[in-house]
């Protein structure tokens, strides 16, 4: 059993043009101690699969079926308050946008402790000592002054260390980090990177990462979850996915890479996604794919075993190895 | 923060000093002589004169401006020209009934007007944030002078739960006092709940879709700390300013008001000021207004920099 299963999840919105499907029948699994990337465009699902585990998005207007379970207890019917003490303890998040996802009337060191207090019942003196010694794991210089600053004070980078150290300092099992490097200066992408890194190694963190920068992937993750209009394309270990990329859409994606530009010109990929609201049953990628054939508008290609432990779906996928 | 605030009461100083010399001309600049009115259409010119040396109006402007504000600050404002009373007294007696009035009206409309707000908000599109709103939207259009007929005539008269009128002074009877106080400030409140409602709602709804609320409940927050702490504390801020904005409104509700409760007020006394010309009463009653005008704005100052602390750390610079 791993630490975290993702078996047949869709999740769909209602709005008033009809129920937006935005994750279709996505299976995963993540292992302690694992950095799963979850990579693709804007509006791929990435962000709403990897929100569907702690549950944050709009309860409203969510409808979600499937299972997600950690440690083998099923979380998608967890009471709520139940669902609380999971959230920000067992499974936390590094949220995309470092300017606005800290809150501008606290302390820096009233939001660290915040969560401290609320899953470790720690006395006021004992969050803010443990609250300290976060700052100082994220890298934070002179942790005691900034402790008492408000996040107006902190640059981007900061921030970002800030909304990490808030992420871990309950030590949770599974971490999402939705875009965690996106807003950042190369330069301090590298030092988050790190530090997700360290915590992988000394807590055994298992952490999804949540990017549209494959560079990051080949960077930090261990496996890697392509998805294409909310289904999973492609799903392998980072090595055997860059060294042999089965799905079209995967190709091109790594094409796009700056590293891979011919003639200082990028290549792209032709065509727009479908949009959420149809779903035929045919292949999504078949407008823009540079393979495509006649049965990849007759049905769905299944997400198959396509060479050791890496699935695709796609009825002509490239590169064997 | 000391700084902030010591910097924000120079300023209120400054203020003052501009308003005491626009009251000061702009009584002046009024026409008819005040010597000519006290002393009477049949007065010889000696008399006028005389009086006009009592009075100090035969000095040059600058000096006349110098003895007012020297007077005033000494708390000495002259006497009503309809009974001889000190303009003090008069202020001091009345004053206390109208801050009673509006503080009583503020209360009932932060109270009202800001838990609607929140839960407006926080059910948005459900039936309580239409019923919210749908009040809101009443409690806007419809006039003080209206409400307060009508309060009278279902408390008072249909009901005969509270009495239409009259006043008693908080010292001489609590009771009495907040019995005969509670429908006016029902009344003078309910416009300023409906404004706070409307305000705090749209408030509350743009904090509540924040980036900073999603990343409190992905902390495992109850919903009331996500909302009670995080949500309402960075929107209390258009709440003080709508309060603050409002202090106008609310002293022209007052005097309406405590004309249809026969209430003995400040409001009242500026209107039978007004009507009988005694222009020591308006002159006072003009820049008692002011200062409070000036000091509540250094309270909303003050209060925003306590809440917004990118305010308190850069000093004044939010404007």
């Amino acid at each position: 059993m791993s630490l975290l299963e993702i078996t047949d999840l869709s999740v769909g919105f209602a709005t008033e043009d009809g129920l937006v499907q935005a994750v279709r029948d996505i299976s995963l699994t993540l292992d302690e101690g694992e950095i799963l990337a979850l990579c693709g465009e804007s509006g791929c699902g990435k962000s709403v699969t990897a929100m569907s585990v702690p549950r944050l998005l709009p309860p409203d207007t969510t409808r979600l079926s499937g299972s997600v379970t950690l440690d083998g207890r099923e979380l998608t019917t967890l009471p709520e308050a139940e669902m609380r003490r999971v959230r920000g303890k067992s499974v936390s998040v590094v949220f995309q946008e470092p300017m606005t996802s800290l809150n501008p009337s606290f302390t820096v060191g009233y939001q660290i402790t915040e969560v401290l207090r609320r899953h470790e019942s720690l006395s006021r003196q004992a969050a803010g000592r443990r609250a300290v010694e976060l700052l100082e794991l994220v890298g934070i210089p002179a942790p005691q002054r900034r402790m008492k600053e408000y996040p107006h004070q902190l640059s981007g980078g900061m921030r970002q260390r800030v909304m990490i150290a808030i992420a871990v300092a309950c030590e949770p099992r599974v971490l999402i980090a939705d875009e965690p490097t996106t807003a950042l200066d190369v330069t301090i992408q590298a030092g988050v990177l790190d530090v997700f890194r360290d915590l992988r190694d000394r807590l055994g963190t298992a952490i999804i990462l949540i990017t549209h920068d494959l560079g990051v992937v080949a960077d930090i993750a261990d496996r890697a979850v392509v998805m294409y209009a909310g289904r999973a394309v492609e799903q392998a270990p980072v090595t055997e996915l860059f060294a042999h990329p089965r799905h079209p859409y995967t190709l091109g994606l790594m094409k796009a890479l700056p590293s891979a530009a011919v003639n200082g010109r990028l290549a792209e990929i032709p065509g727009m996604v479908p949009s959420p609201l149809s779903d035929p049953d045919e292949c999504a990628f078949h407008d823009r794919c540079p393979r495509v054939q006649a049965d990849c508008r007759l049905s769905r290609p299944p997400l198959v075993r396509q060479g050791e432990d890496h699935l695709a779906a796609c009825f002509h996928p490239g590169g064997q190895s | 923060m000391l700084w902030f605030i010591l910097r924000r009461c120079g300023s209120a100083v400054i203020v003052l000093f501009l308003a005491s010399i626009l009251i000061f001309l702009g009584i002046r600049a009024l026409p008819g002589d005040p010597a000519t009115v006290m002393a009477g259409d049949e007065a010889s010119p000696a008399v006028v004169a005389a009086i006009r040396q009592e009075f100090g109006l035969d000095k040059p402007l600058p000096a006349q401006y110098l003895d007012y504000v020297t007077q005033t600050v000494t708390g000495n404002f002259g006497r009503s020209t309809q009974d001889q009373l000190p303009v003090i007294d008069i202020i001091a007696e009345r004053l206390p009934v109208t801050l009673e009035l509006s503080a009583l009206a503020m209360l009932v409309a932060i109270v009202i007007g800001v838990g609607a707000g929140i839960v407006a908000a926080i059910r948005r599109g459900k039936a309580a944030d239409y019923v919210a709103t749908g009040f809101g939207l009443a409690g806007l259009s419809v006039p003080h002078f209206w409400l307060g007929l009508l309060g009278i005539l279902l408390f008072a008269v249909t009901w005969r739960v509270l009495p239409a009128s009259g006043y008693v002074p908080f010292t001489e009877d609590p009771a009495q006092n907040l019995q005969r106080m509670i429908l006016p400030a029902l009344v003078l409140g309910t416009g300023f709940a409906a404004i706070l409602m409307r305000q705090t709602r749209s408030a509350m709804l743009g904090a509540l879709s924040a980036d900073y609320v999603r990343t409190a409940r992905s902390k495992g927050l109850s919903e009331a700390k996500v909302v009670g702490a995080h949500a309402l504390r960075n929107s209390l801020t258009t709440v003080v300013t709508v309060l603050g904005l409002q202090l106008g409104a609310l002293i022209s509700g007052a005097v309406v008001t405590e004309q249809i409760f026969v209430i003995p007020g400040f409001g009242k006394l500026t209107v039978d000021a007004v009507l009988t010309r005694n222009y020591p009463v308006i002159q006072a009653v003009v820049l008692v207004t002011v200062i409070g005008y000036v000091l509540v704005n250094l309270l909303v100052d003050i209060a925003y920099a306590f809440l917004n602390p990118r305010i308190r750390l850069s000093g004044a610079r939010h404007d």
